[in-house]
């Protein structure tokens, strides 16, 4: 076993071939329970020395069968077991699925309720990148931004406790508009926010931004090209960091994300400092969103008119929006009973944890923690 | 029995350390004070680490165990001692065991000659800083062990990663402390001394502390010791051999309970003893500062006072949280509690004015606060920096320290030769 190039995969070699354990390689098992693979992700490396020559995702510990789930409830029901996939980013989640129901059932949700969503979503894209940047940052050494990250999610989190009654899995949205009329001072809690968030992205651009260290560790790491980004379909401030400017809000605007005014932050090397610079120009770019839309927000009905019983026609949909991670699908085929007869779920994390073997290779073991924390992947969301 | 008292009074008029004047039992009254200072040393650094690093974190750190958690690090102590005592199946027993014992003897054996004042250290030793460098890096021997004895990739690597640091960095940290000494060799009598007191005597006798001398070589030494002394014990941002993210534990993965806790006890010993060395380096080890501006005897009668003013500040704080404190019964004897430490330290601070005393402590007080001094730092620079990558630690030990440590040395040595020989011949 001393050709690196071997064409058995590292788990086949960990589990079959006990030749591995030649002077040049060590196969090394990262996870299930390791403190930096964000949740339950094995990786198995195979290292020379501490390089990297390949690795493999084992994933599935954390596998609910939430698309089977799907097939045995009413479309309605299955409305709160989204918000498990990507727990970090529930609103998101609630929102492609209520979106990809309703344009089954051809409703349309009222204004009101579409600029109502539009806060809430692009809120919990705050929420999901502030927790990314404290623990991508924790992975490569940095403890003290996770507490500042997580202090600032809390007033997210407060909000959204405050209208609907939970701070991670949500549920906030329902087919065919909210269930909840916003409390009295939502508008201004959410300006008050937006006021005090601004200036504490700049905290945290100082506490990295310009850090040698910071840079030295994460410029021309876990690099991957457009083509490799798209070859392996890999969406989210991931792609858009290689260069391409892809961005689901504008290319396929869903909700009445045309309304508004913003820009899609683009990088040029797709190494993962610049996915972090992406991040960060996002969450700015998501206040510019979220100030927009509280200062239309119209009045009037938060309900479309909505069957009680859902029975969609026979048909199927895709439809797909951009999560905080990337594009998040569904698609729904209806044999025009109460119950889908498939639901399949495209999650961002999933498709997105492919990439990391491309991106790992040949790289240090420390790179390995960088670029999972990059990917910002959410293992509830790989494994459903 | 009249032979003993006179053999323990004989050392009282001595102006050597115990070991120096061949005192059998002041060396080992000395032990005794200096082990237990060390331990608890080590006891309030782990407290004032949380607390420091959790105000810079905008949390509270330990508040429960003891007024503001002062009881924390006993009551962390008493979990580890109490603790099932696990040896992995696989691990090699005799190995196993030996690697935390050599860890902590070696961070422990440097203090014998640690200066603390002219004859407050248990020896003094010709060759001082060579002893104390040749033993610290004995530590490196330990976590070899350590990481092989597991028998595990984990603990494997993150030994090896941590070895290769300390040897390298041991290189550019040697050079820096070369240079030092050089300049030790500049007093009136020409020799210089490798001995720790010695250092610091040459310094009192040049009326500069060499991280002044020749401005800014002495600097820049004093950097490059700074820097490579971070990484020699291990520490964030060179903590790669205990990368919690991504080797777990690093070397001591395995350890659990007592022989964990020698691993934290000899790294935060190993901090103390580096700081040590600098402090007696460069900046003047038990001298207080401003000796030059500020001399004569009014001034030296208000640094005199300076240990009892700073036990009188401690106290102060703990008078002003107890008033703080939540009015509550719950809280009565937490507040008790801290109200008696702040009147024991006031008590403390109060024996320092008399001027017996405080001529006596002054010198073990300035150098245990430049070396509190270099504890913060430890703890800032964690709070602040991300971890260094392994590749990247080695380019900056070999490409950048080391190249600078030996400039640093060749000019030391042509602008000593040259004060020597052309300004001052």
């Amino acid at each position: 076993m001393t050709d690196p190039n071997t064409t058995l995969s590292p788990l086949e070699l960990e589990t079959h071939d006990k030749t591995y354990l030649d002077a040049n390689e060590l196969v090394i098992n990262m996870g299930p329970q390791h403190p930096a693979t964000h949740g339950v992700l094995r990786v198995i490396l195979r290292l020379d020395g501490e390089k990297v020559l390949g690795l493999e995702c084992v994933i599935g510990y954390l596998h609910r069968g939430v698309e089977k789930i799907g097939e045995h409830r009413t479309y309605t029901m299955f409305n709160p077991y989204v918000d498990r996939m990507d727990y970090v980013a529930a609103v998101s989640n609630g929102l492609g699925y209520c979106e990809t129901v309703e344009k089954l059932l051809n409703v349309e949700a009222p204004p009101r309720a579409q600029y109502v969503r539009v806060i809430l979503t692009e809120l919990n894209r705050i929420a999901s990148h502030q927790l990314w940047l404290g623990t991508h940052a924790l992975d490569i050494g940095a403890i003290t931004p996770l507490f500042y990250t997580f202090r600032d999610r809390e007033e997210i989190l407060k909000i959204y406790e405050k209208y609907c009654g939970a701070r991670l899995t949500t549920h906030a949205f329902r087919i065919g508009g909210l269930q909840y009329e916003t409390y009295t001072g939502f508008e201004k809690e959410v300006t008050n926010f937006l006021n005090f968030f601004r200036p504490k992205i700049d905290e945290y651009e100082e506490l990295l931004t310009t850090n040698r260290i910071w840079v030295e560790r994460t410029k021309n790491v876990g690099t991957i090209s457009a083509e490799d980004c798209i070859a392996l379909g890999v969406t989210g401030p991931v792609l858009r960091a290689s260069g391409v400017k892809w961005d689901l809000r504008k290319a396929q605007p869903y909700a009445n994300y045309k309304n508004f005014d913003f820009e899609i932050p683009i990088g040029e090397n797709g190494d993962t400092y610049d996915r972090y610079l992406v991040r960060m120009a996002e969450m700015r770019q998501s206040v510019r969103i979220i100030q927009q839309a509280v200062d239309a927000l119209p009045v009037g009905p938060i309900m479309a008119k909505v069957p009680k019983v859902m029975k969609p026609a026979a048909g199927e949909i895709y439809h797909s929006i951009e999560a905080p991670k990337g594009e998040l699908g569904y698609f729904i085929v209806s044999d025009g009973s109460t119950q889908p007869y498939r639901l399949r779920v495209r999650p961002p994390s999933f498709v997105n944890l492919q990439a990391l073997d491309v991106m790992c290779r040949g790289q240090l073991v420390a790179d390995v923690i960088a670029v999972i924390g990059t990917l910002d992947i959410v293992l509830g969301e790989v494994d459903r | 029995m009249h032979e003993i008292i006179q053999y323990v009074e004989s050392y009282l008029t001595s102006e050597q350390t115990p070991g120096a004047a061949g005192n059998m039992f002041w060396a080992l009254v000395y032990i005794m004070l200096v082990f237990g200072g060390l331990s608890v040393a080590v006891i309030a650094m782990n407290w004032l680490e949380r607390k420091i690093l959790a105000h810079m974190q905008v949390r509270l750190g330990p508040m429960r165990v003891g007024p503001h958690g002062l009881l924390q690090p006993i009551a962390d102590a008493i979990k580890l001692l109490l603790k099932e005592d696990i040896m992995p199946a696989e691990a090699d027993g005799l190995v196993f065991w030996m690697a935390p014992l050599i860890v902590v003897l070696a961070a422990f054996t440097v203090f014998v000659v640690v200066p603390f004042g002219p004859t407050h250290a248990i020896t003094d030793m010709n060759i001082g800083i060579l002893f104390m460098l040749g033993v610290s890096s004995l530590s490196v021997l330990g976590i070899v062990m350590a990481g092989w004895a597991s028998n595990s990739h984990y603990p494997l690597i993150g030994a090896l990663r941590s070895s290769a640091q300390m040897v390298s960095y041991e290189v550019a940290m040697g050079l820096a402390v070369v240079s030092a000494i050089l300049m030790t060799s500049l007093n009136k009598d020409g020799t210089g001394t490798l001995s720790m007191i010695g250092i610091v005597q040459a310094q009192l006798a040049q009326h500069e502390w060499f991280i002044f001398k020749f401005f800014p070589l002495g600097l820049v030494a004093f950097f490059i010791f700074a820097v490579a002394m971070v990484a020699e014990t291990n520490r964030a941002p060179f903590d790669l051999a205990e990368a919690e993210s991504e080797l777990t534990a690093g070397f001591h993965t395995e350890y659990s309970g007592f022989r964990w806790s020698l691993f934290f006890l000899a790294e935060y010993s190993a901090m103390i003893a580096v700081s040590s060395i600098a402090v007696t380096l460069w900046l003047g080890g038990w001298l207080r500062p401003f000796p030059n501006m500020l001399s004569g005897s009014p001034w030296d009668q208000i640094f005199s006072m300076f240990p009892g003013v700073t036990f009188l500040f401690f106290a102060a704080i703990c008078f002003f949280n107890t008033v703080r404190m939540p009015k509550h019964p719950l809280f009565r004897i937490q507040t008790i509690g801290l109200a008696g430490f702040g009147v024991v330290l006031a008590l403390i601070g109060l024996v320092l004015f008399v001027p017996d005393v405080s001529v006596r402590i002054q010198d073990i007080f300035w150098f245990s606060a430049k070396v509190a001094g270099f504890m913060y730092l430890y703890i800032w620079y964690r709070g602040t920096f991300p971890r260094y990558r392994f590749d990247q630690l080695m380019q900056m030990g070999w490409k950048v320290l080391l190249p600078m440590g030996l400039g640093v040395l060749i000019l030391t040595a042509s602008v000593a030769l040259l004060q020597q020989k052309i300004w001052h011949p």
